[in-house]
């Protein structure tokens, strides 16, 4: 005797793709238990500080920033543009930031907006002329881009030269610190989510999926992408705004490597294309890389490890695996 | 039928060594329905290309209602209502074939045509469908374009041009492909639409149905024009029978 596995949409996701008709409680909960319950443990965990400890509120706070970083990927992919350069929003955000205290002594609460929109702009200015490019070409300029930026602070010693500008001011106080981040990273994720399902989003997608079908329909899809740069940029030059004033400090590592790979990486682990999927892919990878600190040099060596096995087990990334598994149920049934 | 609305002068184009357009001249009448025929590679989506903007020409003039289009990006030659469609459909395969339309709907030509009115877009999207022969009141419209079969996107690409409220419709070979009954379905739409005034060019290869409603045809071979005239002239047209000749030759 032979058994399959057969796997069945629950009933309510059958009805159909966007319009969910709801007739009962339990349906309505069933809908909003993933949404809400991601949310409430957010919320929870900065007051947990005695539970956890200060230290895992920082990776709170730093995993917060990374998923920003990988939400702005996403986003910048939902249109086709797949970046390796997410350091030139942060990096951009910072600095921008860490001018206007250093050099004007505004304080936080108007140099962070200035330096997010300020490092939003600049960055989609950068990129405007590349545009154009597809695929792998403009990958490779945005991989080039923070190179360049942190390379010609360097030799012009301009914005603090490779010393950078230190002892700017704190923030206020660690609600702020630990609660702008979170509040920061919910409004970026419903944010976007709802973008996308618009028909500005739809917009957006037809351009990834078609680029010359769309500008048949009219729609000048240079305009487009750019306002889609700048969106993005606005969430990772808000990280890089916020981490200015959190290290007090800005200089060349803001346009590090790492603010560039780390949102990459945390979007395909998470799953492309979804908002979702990048910001679960953040929340697994940087508790993961702070616990393996203990383990020394081999970290990386783990970590790799630990990071192909995902991609590889679930190459569709995690949350869309979690997403089917959630709205499916299993059973064993009898071929034969 | 006596104002001009497109006029191509002395357009030519070159791939390297190949020359796919050389020096083609021809004017369209507003309301006229002209076939544009021609053997394999003889350049007419080359020539589609360079009218609609996706390719830039090497020489020569496109003007269009009295504007000199030439070299204009594709977004604003459809913008000015020129709208066309691909040989190879080029449908948004991960959307459904109602939100394909939606994008195009989005265009600021659209919206400002209809008076800046945009919440109707789900009525408008679905009407597009029905005229091009989709099933109204079926799970059709809502089915993600890469499950729909070749005829329905070959459809979804007419109704994607509809949608902009065209002055100047550029068939590329919309018929290939789509079965008989699809095109017996078809073809009655794109005469209706003439006969409501809209200026159309049909590239077509299916020669029969073309010559049956079309008002003229201009017939390239090896990127030339090498005949312009009514449909029923053309089978008798020497240079025209050489050229499909020749090429059923090669084959
Ligand atoms: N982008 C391109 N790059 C190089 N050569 C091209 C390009 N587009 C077309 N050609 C060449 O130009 C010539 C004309 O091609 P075109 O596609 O315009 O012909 P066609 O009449 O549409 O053919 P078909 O009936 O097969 O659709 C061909 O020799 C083709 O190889
Ligand atoms: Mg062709």
């Amino acid at each position: 005797m032979k058994y399959r596995k057969e796997r069945l949409d629950r009933g309510i996701k059958a009805r159909c793709e966007d319009i969910f008709a709801l007739s009962s409680y339990k349906e309505i909960s069933y809908l909003l238990f993933p949404r809400v319950l991601p949310v409430a443990i957010l919320l929870i965990l900065p007051l947990l500080q005695g539970v956890i400890g200060l230290y895992w509120e920082k990776v709170l706070m730093i995993t917060c920033m990374i998923a920003l970083l990988a939400l702005s990927w996403d986003l910048m992919a939902s249109v086709g543009l797949i970046s390796l350069g997410q350091a030139l929003f942060f990096g951009t955000g910072a600095y921008i930031t860490g001018y206007l205290n250093f050099a004007f002594k505004l304080p936080p609460i108007l140099t962070i907006p200035l330096g997010t929109i300020g490092g939003a702009l600049f960055s989609t200015l950068l990129l405007l002329p590349v545009l154009r490019l597809r695929g792998v070409y403009f990958a490779i300029v945005t991989l080039t881009m923070p190179l360049l930026l942190s390379r010609f602070i360097e030799t012009t010693k301009i914005l603090g030269g490779t010393e950078g500008m230190s002892a700017l001011s704190p923030l206020p106080n660690i609600w702020v610190e630990l609660y702008v981040p979170v509040f920061a990273l919910l409004i970026c994720l419903f944010g976007f989510r709802r973008l996308i399902n618009e028909d500005y989003g739809l917009v957006l997608q037809g351009i990834r999926d078609n680029d010359r079908a769309v500008m048949s329909g009219a729609i000048n899809i240079y305009w487009f992408k750019a306002q889609a740069v700048f969106i993005a940029g606005i969430a990772g030059a808000f990280a890089g705004a916020f981490m200015t004033h959190y290290y007090r400090f800005v200089g060349m590592p803001a346009f590090a490597m790492d603010y560039s790979i780390l949102p990459l990486t945390a979007a395909v682990l998470g799953g492309v294309g979804t908002f979702a999927g990048p910001t679960i892919g953040a929340f697994i990878l940087m508790p993961l890389s702070e616990s393996l600190r203990a383990v020394g040099t081999l970290r990386v060596v783990f970590y790799s490890a630990i990071l192909i096995i995902c991609v590889v087990g679930l190459p569709e990334g995690i949350f869309h695996y979690l997403r089917r598994k959630y709205h499916q149920f299993e059973r064993m049934v009898d071929v034969g | 039928m006596d104002k001009t609305i497109l006029t191509v002068e002395n357009i030519s184009k070159n791939f390297g060594g190949v020359a796919a357009i050389v020096r083609v001249s021809f004017e369209l009448q507003e309301g006229e329905l002209l076939g544009i025929i021609g053997p394999n590679g003889s350049g007419k989506t080359t020539l589609v290309n360079l009218l609609t903007g996706f390719v830039k020409p090497d020489s020569g003039t496109v003007i269009y209602q009295g504007r000199n289009i030439t070299g204009k990006m594709p977004y604003k030659i459809a913008e000015l209502g020129i709208a066309r469609t691909f040989q190879m459909v080029k449908p948004f395969y991960q959307l459904s074939a109602f939100k394909n339309l939606i994008i195009p709907l989005y265009s600021s030509r659209v919206k400002k045509l209809r008076g800046g009115k945009y919440g109707d877009r789900d009525d408008v999207a679905i009407d597009l469908l029905e005229d091009v022969g989709f099933e109204r009141d079926s799970f059709v419209p809502y089915k993600i374009a890469s499950s729909l079969p070749h005829g329905y996107l070959k459809r979804l690409e007419l109704a994607r041009c509809l949608a902009l409220r065209p002055d100047l419709l550029i068939l590329d070979e919309l018929f290939s492909g789509m079965s008989m009954s699809e095109v017996a379905s078809t073809l009655p739409i794109i005469e209706k639409l003439n006969a409501e005034g809209l200026s159309i060019i049909m590239v077509e290869h299916r020669l029969k149905e073309l010559f049956r409603i079309a008002h003229r045809v201009i017939a390239l071979n090896f990127g030339a024009k090498i005949a312009d005239g009514p449909p029923r002239t053309m089978m008798e047209n020497e240079a025209v029978k050489a050229a499909y000749l020749g090429s059923e030759d090669e084959d």
